[in-house]
């Protein structure tokens, strides 16, 4: 086909060559890898990508279209290193050729890696995972929604721990593909739809958490958890949402998004429903607690009384000591007025003064004896007659027997009566000497 | 105790603790408060025993309405993989 010499000139029209061109490129290029950076890149309206994909010295234009587009994982951004395969394709409307790509990675770590770290890095940057908007987890749920498989694994543990803990629970479950085609959007309207239900019901019906997830599988099986649309319907939700993808080691978008992130289902439901000896255990506890507390308030009040009735029992006693008091005195003064008594005091009171008198009496007595002795001694010393005994007389004048004390009183021829100790004898007066 | 949940009669034992120990109550009061929790935690522990679970399944009907299906078991075995 090469032309040497103008003289056998063959002349294409513009058509033509680009036609021939065409055909050689795509003989030639019809299955090629290309390794490139990501530069330019243009999407059109209809959805198609254009990235070019340069080197140190060349560039080279691509297409992606809309049908490739959407199964690739990751997102596409200038300065990616990519390794694509694809075809060459000439476009004869612009005389241009450009690598239709089939096929996309990026150069070194996987695509599946890249599109994880890309729409984390977005999310993040978007405040999807956040602590600010993690809801607190309820616990002790009435209504439980679960998003998952209603064949997969996930469902069947989380029912199992059910078994084992306290299962006082409804749930509600929306049975949803957890991979494969159309998984992403089942399990994001599933979600949104526990939401929705939630407006239509009130008190112990509305869904309180829900469980959203599957049993465990390869990093593939477990991408729709990694799905923005998933992502977003998480963020979303009214209603908290545990995240409970069956793999323990690596942390899915959902796990980040999520309220509470459970390593598997069966820690999902083990987190929202406590085991039935727990809440025996907590429930005893309480009640022993009521009881002591109500043992403490009662012995507060039993102390109380104790004082009231220590007091009351002082003043009590007081009380009685006094009125023993008095009733002693009252008992005395009433056995002071009893007549007997009375009486007998009486009769010692006489027995005494009779006594008494009596002594007296003969003491009197005794003395009047005496002054009566010395009276009758004094008296027998005055009588004349004990005079006349010691020799003297006396004289009486007759005849009217006057007694003579001074012989003035008599002449000479009055007759005189003289008595004697013994006798008596009548004289004549013959001479009477009034100076002896 | 049949609208109470669990959880609420849990908190509200709690509370009756918590009251009968701070101690400023009436013997009256306290008592009543005891025959309550006495009454709530007997609930509790009923409840304990008899619980059972529930499943229903939610989708939508052709009105766009919400419907719950009560589902069995059985048939979440019956479906194994």
């Amino acid at each position: 086909m090469a032309l040497s010499k103008e003289e056998s000139r063959h002349i294409f029209t513009v058509s033509e060559i680009t036609e021939g061109i065409k055909s050689v490129l795509s003989e030639a290029f019809s299955q090629v890898w290309v390794e490139g950076e990501i530069s330019n890149l243009r999407i059109s309206a209809a959805g198609h990508l254009y990235p070019s994909l340069k080197d140190g010295n060349a560039v080279l234009q691509t297409a992606i279209f809309k049908g490739t587009a959407k199964d690739i994982k990751f997102k596409l951004e200038d300065g990616l290193k990519v390794i694509c395969f694809g075809r060459i394709e000439v476009y004869p409307p612009r005389g241009s050729y450009q690598l239709i790509i089939e096929k996309i990675e990026p150069k070194g770590v996987g695509e599946l890696q890249l599109a994880l770290e890309q729409l984390k890095k977005k999310l993040e940057k978007e405040g999807l995972f956040s602590l600010e908007h993690k809801r607190p987890i309820p616990y002790l749920p009435s209504t439980i929604g679960i998003a998952t498989s209603l064949t997969g694994a996930a469902i069947k543990d989380i029912l199992k721990v059910l078994d084992r803990r306290f299962k006082d629970v409804r749930i509600i479950l929306s049975p949803v593909r957890v991979q494969g085609e159309g998984a992403k959007e089942e399990i994001a309207r599933a979600i949104n739809d526990f939401n929705l239900y939630n407006q239509s019901v009130t008190g112990q019906d509305r869904i309180e958490v829900m469980i959203v997830g599957r049993g465990g599988g390869s990093v593939e099986d477990l991408w729709v958890f990694n799905e923005e649309i998933v992502a977003r319907a998480i963020f979303n939700s009214n209603i908290p949402v545990i995240s409970a993808v069956g793999h323990e080691r690596d942390w899915t978008i959902a796990d980040l998004v999520a309220d509470y992130r459970a390593a598997t289902p069966s820690v999902a439901a083990e987190v929202i429903l406590p085991k039935k000896e727990d809440l025996k255990f907590q429930l005893s506890g309480l009640v022993a607690d009521l009881g002591s507390a109500l043992d403490g308030q009662i012995e507060n009040f039993r102390g109380v009384l104790e004082d009231f009735a220590h007091r009351l029992y002082l003043s009590l006693d007081h009380v009685l000591e006094l009125n023993i008091n008095r009733y002693e005195a009252g008992a005395h003064k009433l056995f002071l007025l009893n007549p007997a008594t009375q009486l007998k005091i009486f009769q010692e009171r006489i027995a005494d003064l009779a006594r008494q008198s009596g002594v007296r009496l003969g003491h009197i007595l005794e003395i009047r004896q005496a002054r009566f002795s010395r009276a009758a001694a004094r008296l027998s010393g005055l009588s004349p007659l004990n005079v006349l005994s010691r020799g003297y007389s006396i004289t009486f004048k007759l005849p009217g027997g006057e007694v003579v004390r001074d012989a003035a009183r008599l002449k000479p021829g009055d007759i005189i009566r003289s008595r004697l100790r013994k006798g008596e004898i009548t004289s004549e007066i013959k001479e009477v000497d009034l100076d002896n | 105790m049949a609208e109470i949940k669990f959880e609420d009669a849990i908190k509200k034992l709690e509370k009756i603790v918590e009251d009968l120990e701070k101690g400023e109550l009436t013997l009256d009061e306290a008592l009543k408060k005891y025959q309550d929790g006495i009454e709530l935690s007997r609930a509790c522990s009923l409840r304990l025993d008899s619980a059972k679970k529930k499943i229903d399944i939610l989708s939508k009907n052709k009105k766009g309405d919400f419907e719950l299906k009560s589902l069995d078991e059985k048939e979440i075995e019956e479906k194994e993989e």
